[in-house]
């Protein structure tokens, strides 16, 4: 009996850099990333597309790569944590307002939270506070509560950020 | 080469108070955490586990031999080979749960849906689930009890033949005479059964381990995300008749554990034998499905026949109660649950006579873990539900009937009827602050304006303690025979070759910020910038000191972590002191410490730098008298030790937790009476959890701990199926895990009352207390109105808010009141 096609040639450009690699058919993009490119900023927080640990940007539009398979990254640019800026060096002003809002704790939803948000701020500069919330529903976080994420975020538009519920706080 | 034995760490003010950003952060928001998952060996190969689909069932056979054939299969293990191997795990309770056999997998029959059966080491991820799914194990299904009063019911199906029933352990506490207080009540207030449901808190990582056992040592090194190793450590090491000087315990980077992350134990023993038997690495990622079906859950527990005593001035007396625990399958950390409710036994009020009939019930569900706020949250619920309850029945205005009952500032310490030790507090003072800053009064008005729209407002309150360090000694009211007491952390705090300062910490921290508040400590200690401390990320069981109770768990860090690193810190101090009051000719108390010099205070000339103190004790130890030279080595390690007693075994009475920080929540909430849906308009939450070292990282640990409890409260839940034990809720989806629109951008406010008990004033804090559940449920309760049916449930999802709106009959009322004419 012959067997299908299980490997397949794939040609993609994550973080700028073009890479050419075959690849199990059943391979997803998550673990292309994390064990075959040893990328490990990526995480995985559920098998199910539901907690958003595994989002990166694919053409530029935020996409969980748990729900993707690496066969589809042929010919795509994928954007990934480690492109934001230059691992020990200065952080890029979306992660120094992370770390001024105390947006992060145990760190493993956070490069999800920072390319999620990356894509919200190129698509609008100026969001409001209950588009930020709505922006960040696909993307679970057990530590913060979100509260300081979404400070974060508005930190990093330039926005002062809301103290709380009440409409007066409400940016 | 030359030496710059000039340079100096720069000059600080005091950084403990100071929301100091965490130095954590940057490698975590570059991507380069290294978590177990990134943890790659040479050879590794990835383990997965075959697990049960039946809630209960014999296993009559399991066949490997497909599976081993696979190419690229390492090893497999099964239950019959592991007990052969192996011991059973250590149990912490007495007989008759004492018995219980728990080993690294299923032996003989399969006691919950996820119970491993058997386990495959292959070369990939992918090989190892394909060659799971070839083994093949025949069960003969029998009947599950998956509710904890069910399984203590006679007839029902027993769990474990060597125990005989499904009770792991049971007392009654009793404190006060509750007998002559409901005699003399002039109310008795009688509510039939309240149930705090199952969920955990499921951090975002999943378990994980690489276990590598060296052939030629003997030793075997686990890079994993167990919480606490040293815990970890001791249940393995009989079991599996390894020496705990052989496990090298690492860890770096932790995605979240809250607890459950302790009971990781079974998993790691498994990945060891795997890792012998194949000479090879093993690597455990479990999967989310895993994580949600068979790692732990948070204590599920039903109270019933609960009558409380109350005066007609508003004064409850106590309580008496029934509770059952629902364990799951094996007892694990349990029965310890049994006492630590008994850390804030009157909850935050003075009741004086108190009877709990407790019992750990085991059934054909997941087995428990200590999930944040373990089994206070449970029984401060009950007490928040009793009290809410009494002021809806007998028309007390909710806010004034707590503050009657609240100890007064000027009553702490406080001590309770089992001689714990209210350290410090006032309650009345954060509700009058949770009451102001959500505007209490104006929603009053607007509640009563909103009457008769389809939309109904309600208004809640709820008060939580959150007990931190607990006292060990508490572990022999459930079973006399352990040798537990007291508490303890350790820390090393070095100064190195060239003057650097490094820190090592006993406990492996997962989020909370331990390398930036353990900076913070040092450097007020030894009179430095923050900045210059460097605190070695994660945990080491290698280079790292610890006790049998090291770790980051029961709130205790910033008391015990941070008191190791302080007391290690002032042992460093005063070998700086000595070695330059030697070379400089003057008495150590003359020495200060400023800016990275030790000098001769009132005299800046006269001064030498920390890497001068260094070079003298490393390199030029000739130069100093040998009388000195035998008394520093820069490298000090000090253990903490909180001041307990062992508590009494007979009386059950004793300090069994040094801090209560404290919690006062108040949520408004809107129900749509056709939906049920459930909207909080508005959050406060106001903490007090003494001196607060990083007001930041604390405000975060608030909305963390406040997330779980409003997660729990209107969304997540474990659900089984009571016929056929099957786990409903299985995946985020079905689970729910509370997101960004469930969680309102809440308020918070603080007071801070110092504990008297501690190195630096500080509280343990971060689980919070469950302070949302007590808080929603009030919220729904006063929602629903005089006559309205009773919150009897923690878990109130729109179905259920739907039937309290809609069912109003004598039935749904579970609360009864018996006055004294």
């Amino acid at each position: 009996m012959s067997e299908p096609e299980t490997t397949h040639l794939v040609r993609t450009t994550i973080n700028d850099e073009p890479y050419e690699r075959v690849v199990q058919a059943r391979q997803l993009l998550v673990h292309f990333i994390r064990d075959t490119l040893a990328l490990k900023g990526t995480h995985i927080g559920c098998d199910t597309g539901n907690c958003g640990a595994c989002t990166v940007l694919y053409d530029g539009q935020p996409i969980k790569s748990c729900m993707m398979l690496a066969v589809q990254a042929d010919g795509a640019s994928i954007e990934t944590v480690e492109s934001l800026s230059q691992p020990g060096g200065e952080l890029d002003e979306l992660q120094r307002a992370f770390n001024d809002q105390h947006a992060v704790q145990c760190g493993w939803c956070t490069p999800g939270m920072l390319m999620q948000a990356k894509a919200l701020l190129e698509r609008d500069g100026d969001p409001d506070v209950e588009t930020i919330r709505r922006t960040l529903k696909g993307n679970l976080c057990r530590c913060t509560g979100y509260v300081n994420i979404v400070r974060a975020i508005q930190d990093a538009a330039g926005q002062p950020v809301t103290a709380g519920t009440r409409p007066e706080d409400r940016a | 080469m030359s030496v710059d034995t000039t340079a100096a760490p720069t000059r600080r003010s005091s950084s403990v108070g100071q929301s100091v950003r965490r130095v954590e952060d940057g490698r975590l928001l570059q991507g380069q955490g290294v978590f177990s998952d990134d943890v790659y060996m040479r050879r590794q190969g990835f383990v997965h586990f075959v697990r049960s689909p039946y809630a209960h069932a014999r296993i009559v056979s399991v066949d490997v031999s497909r599976a081993e054939r696979m190419d690229g299969v390492y090893a497999t293990l099964t239950g019959e080979e592991v007990q052969e191997l192996c011991e059973p795990f250590p149990q912490i309770a007495p007989e008759p749960g004492g018995r219980l056999r728990d080993y690294p997998l299923a032996v003989g029959k399969a006691r919950f849906v996820g119970d491993p059966v058997a386990a495959v080491l292959a070369e990939t991820r992918e090989l190892a689930r394909d060659a799971a799914e070839a083994v093949e194990v025949v069960y003969e299904p029998l009947p599950a009890v998956v509710d904890a009063l069910a399984a203590v019911a006679e007839g029902a199906p027993v769990l474990h033949e060597e125990i005989g029933a499904n009770v792991g352990y049971q007392d009654t506490y009793e404190w006060g005479d509750v007998g002559w207080a409901l005699e003399h009540a002039d109310h008795v207030v009688e509510i039939d059964r309240l149930h705090f449901h199952r969920f955990s808190s499921t951090p975002l990582e999943c378990n994980a381990a690489v276990v590598d056992w060296d052939r030629g040592t003997g030793v075997v090194e686990v890079r994993s995300n167990n919480q606490m190793p040293q815990f970890a450590a001791m249940f393995i090491a009989p079991t599996i008749g390894i020496p705990v000087s052989k496990m090298h315990f690492i860890s770096q980077d932790i995605g979240g554990a809250f607890g459950l992350k302790v009971t990781s134990y079974p998993a790691i023993a498994a990945c060891m034998l795997l890792s012998r038997k194949a000479g090879r690495p093993a690597k455990w990622t479990e999967y989310r499905s895993e994580h949600v079906a068979a790692s732990g859950h948070g204590n599920e527990r039903t109270f019933t026949d609960i009558r409380v005593p109350v005066m007609s001035d508003g004064t409850i007396l106590g309580f008496d109660a029934k509770a059952h625990d629902d364990c799951g399958a094996f007892m694990r950390y349990e029965p310890l649950g049994g006492v630590i409710w008994a850390q804030v036994a009157p909850g935050c009020y003075k009741l004086k006579h108190l009877r709990l009939e407790y019992t750990a019930v085991l059934t054909n569900k997941c087995p428990v873990a200590p999930n944040r706020g373990y089994s206070r949250l449970q029984h401060l619920w009950m007490i928040e539900r009793v009290v809410d309850l009494v002021a809806h029945e007998l028309g007390f205005d909710p806010v004034e009937l707590r503050k009657r009952n609240y100890p007064q500032a000027d009553e702490y310490p406080y001590e309770t009827p089992n001689g714990c030790i209210y350290d410090s507090g006032d309650l009345p003072r954060m509700l009058d602050l949770a009451l102001d800053l959500a505007d209490y009064a104006g929603w009053r008005e607007r509640q009563a304006a909103t009457a008769g729209s389809g939309r109904r407002i309600g208004i809640g309150i709820g008060s939580t303690l959150d007990s931190g360090t607990n006292n060990f000694g508490q572990a022999r009211l459930i079973n006399k025979d352990l040798p537990f007491s007291g508490n303890g952390e350790a820390a090393i705090v070095k100064l190195d070759l060239h003057g650097e300062i490094a820190v090592n910490l006993g406990s492996s921290p997962q989020g909370q910020g331990h390398e930036t508040t353990a900076a913070q400590t040092v450097a007020d200690v030894l009179g430095v910038d923050p900045v210059e401390i460097q605190v070695k990320p994660g945990y080491d069981t290698a280079s790292h000191a610890y006790v049998a109770f090291s770790g980051t768990y029961a709130s205790q860090f910033a008391v015990t972590g941070l008191g190791a690193a302080q007391g290690a810190a002032e042992r460093l101090a005063a070998e700086i002191r000595l070695v330059a009051a030697t070379v400089l000719g003057v008495e150590q108390d003359e020495i200060e410490l400023e800016g990275g010099f030790a000098r001769v205070r009132g005299d800046l000339e006269r001064a030498i730098p920390f890497q001068g103190i260094a070079n003298y004790v490393y390199a030029n130890v000739a130069a100093l008298p040998p009388e000195v030279a035998d008394r520093v080595s820069l490298t000090c390690r000090y253990v903490y030790r909180p001041p307990f007693e062992i508590p009494d075994v007979d009386s059950k009475r004793g300090e069994l937790t040094l801090t209560y920080a404290a919690q006062i929540h108040l949520a408004v909430v809107a129900i749509d009476e056709a939906t049920g849906r459930t909207e909080i308009l508005e959050y406060v939450a106001i903490d007090d959890c003494g001196r607060r070292i990083n007001p930041q990282i604390v405000e975060g640990q608030v909305h963390g701990a406040a997330a779980h409890g409003i997660g729990a409260a209107l969304h997540e839940a474990f659900v089984y199926d009571q016929a056929s034990g099957q786990l409903l809720s299985g995946n985020f989806y079905d689970y729910h895990a509370a997101t960004a629109l469930d969680v309102p951008l809440m308020l918070t406010g603080e007071i801070e009352s110092p504990s008297p008990r501690t190195p630096n004033g500080a509280k343990g804090m971060g689980e919070g207390g469950g302070a949302p559940l007590g808080t929603l449920c009030a919220a729904l309760q006063d929602a629903l109105g005089p006559g309205g049916a009773t919150v009897t449930d923690t878990h109130n999802p729109s179905e259920r808010v739907w039937r309290l709106l809609h069912r109003s009959d004598e039935a749904s009322r579970a609360v009864r009141v018996a006055s004294r004419s």
